[in-house]
């Protein structure tokens, strides 16, 4: 099956509207005549943006996973949740099904996230013309997916609103909360600024098209 | 012109554009990427869901989302007084990433929608769509809702739990969101037989 891209067509998919308009690749900031955004063939610098959410995403990743998220102090004294002991929390009182949601959710997809989108951005670096399709659909999957590691901040937030009744109980953020909601954000950046076309575009450069 | 043709927007193949049943979406012959789809709803049809969201996100942050009783003390909570609990203690970042997430961008969102709706026949619907487009993914009410029951679960153990009329209206939000986000904006432009005109 041969495909024609729209770049070997010399066209230009505007990445907002879906325009199709000629490529004048040597002018830059050319706008899409129905939707006034900045076209471009390619995100630019798609993979060193990517690499640098990446790094950012992989160094929160340890004190997200290490500090608690959340502090209760109670009449029967202080305690300290990280997203783990969060979750051994909820198997040991009985919601394995919660448990394993939360483990998929927080610990499973940002690991994952972070390990896919580099093989990713590897694969595309050098090149590689192997299992284009799948590596297309990982993407796709990892684009799905990854809100819903946000689940956490949203728990400790409610959490921290609701439970404050003085001299009982109250519940605050811990300092783990601020680097996991960062390393959620930081991964959606690099899935949002890695571009899927790169999987598909020709291993050899411009001399080579027929 | 390039009018009938159509660029995969996940691996740049391309492909002719050709008439959808109702519902129907076509996709990439090479990467399976969603091309365009004709909605299921029309623009008409989906402008009262969008009221109708609207009014229920006022009603989801008006009202407590659930009503908690330890020892004869009461508290309840709304999603803004949780936001603002977290900025008083300090985290501040997470303060401001649960309110974008959960209120701003999915009230701009709403409200974009609104505007697009009733002014697509005659303005730039296009050109509104530019800005709206790159907050999408970062609206996160359905997630927020699957929070809100898992805090109800753990909080469950801790002290009595009355859900409030806000959690029902969140779940209503949720359901209306999904409605309105299948609804891809660019069928407003990319409508070759005039069908929405």
């Amino acid at each position: 099956m041969t495909v024609m891209s729209a770049r070997d067509a010399g066209l230009v998919a505007c990445t907002h509207c879906g325009l199709l308009c000629r490529d004048a690749a040597e002018e830059t900031g050319i706008r899409c005549p129905r939707c006034r955004a900045e076209l471009h063939p390619r995100k630019p610098d798609s993979l060193s943006r990517s690499c640098a959410y990446l790094m950012a995403a992989a160094i929160l990743y340890i004190p997200a996973n290490m500090l608690p998220v959340m502090e209760t102090s109670s009449m029967f004294g202080a305690e300290k949740d990280t997203i783990l002991s969060g979750i051994v929390y909820f198997w040991t009182s009985g919601s394995q099904g919660l448990a394993a949601l939360i483990f998929f959710v927080s610990i499973l997809v940002p690991m994952l996230k972070l390990g896919s989108l580099s093989v990713l951005a590897w694969t595309v670096r050098r090149r590689s013309v192997y299992n284009r399709r799948q590596r297309a659909v990982l993407f796709r999957i990892i684009e799905m997916v990854g809100r819903w590691s946000m689940l956490d901040v949203f728990v400790v937030a409610l959490m921290v609103g609701l439970v404050h009744f003085q001299g009982l109980a109250v519940i605050q953020a811990g300092s783990g909360a601020a680097a996991f909601g960062a390393v959620v954000v930081l991964t959606m950046l690099a899935a949002r600024s890695f571009d899927p076309r790169l999987i598909w575009d020709p291993p050899v450069s411009k001399e080579n098209h027929d | 012109m390039t009018g009938h043709l159509v660029a995969c927007p996940e691996c740049d193949a391309l492909h002719r554009r050709r008439a959808l049943r109702r519902g129907a979406k076509a996709r990439c012959v090479r990467c399976g990427a969603v091309l365009y789809r004709h909605p299921h709803l029309h623009p008409d049809q989906l402008l009262p869901l969008v009221v109708c969201a609207l009014l229920t996100y006022v009603i989801a942050n008006v009202f407590p989302i659930v009503d908690l009783q330890i020892q004869g003390q009461t508290n309840s909570a709304t999603l803004y007084g949780s936001i603002l609990a977290l900025w008083r203690e300090g985290r501040e970042l997470v303060a401001v990433l649960v309110f974008a997430t959960t209120l701003l961008f999915p009230l701009v969102d709403l409200l974009a929608m609104l505007v697009l709706l009733l002014t697509f026949r005659r303005g730039r619907p296009a050109t509104l769509w530019r800005f709206v487009e790159g907050l999408r993914p970062w609206g996160m009410i359905e997630v927020f809702m699957l929070g809100m029951l898992v805090a109800l679960v753990k909080l469950s153990h801790l002290a009595h739990v009355l859900p409030g009329v806000a959690l029902w209206a969140f779940a209503a939000l949720t359901l209306l969101m999904a409605a309105i986000l299948t609804f891809d904006p660019r069928a407003l432009w990319d409508d070759p037989e005039g069908a929405f005109r």
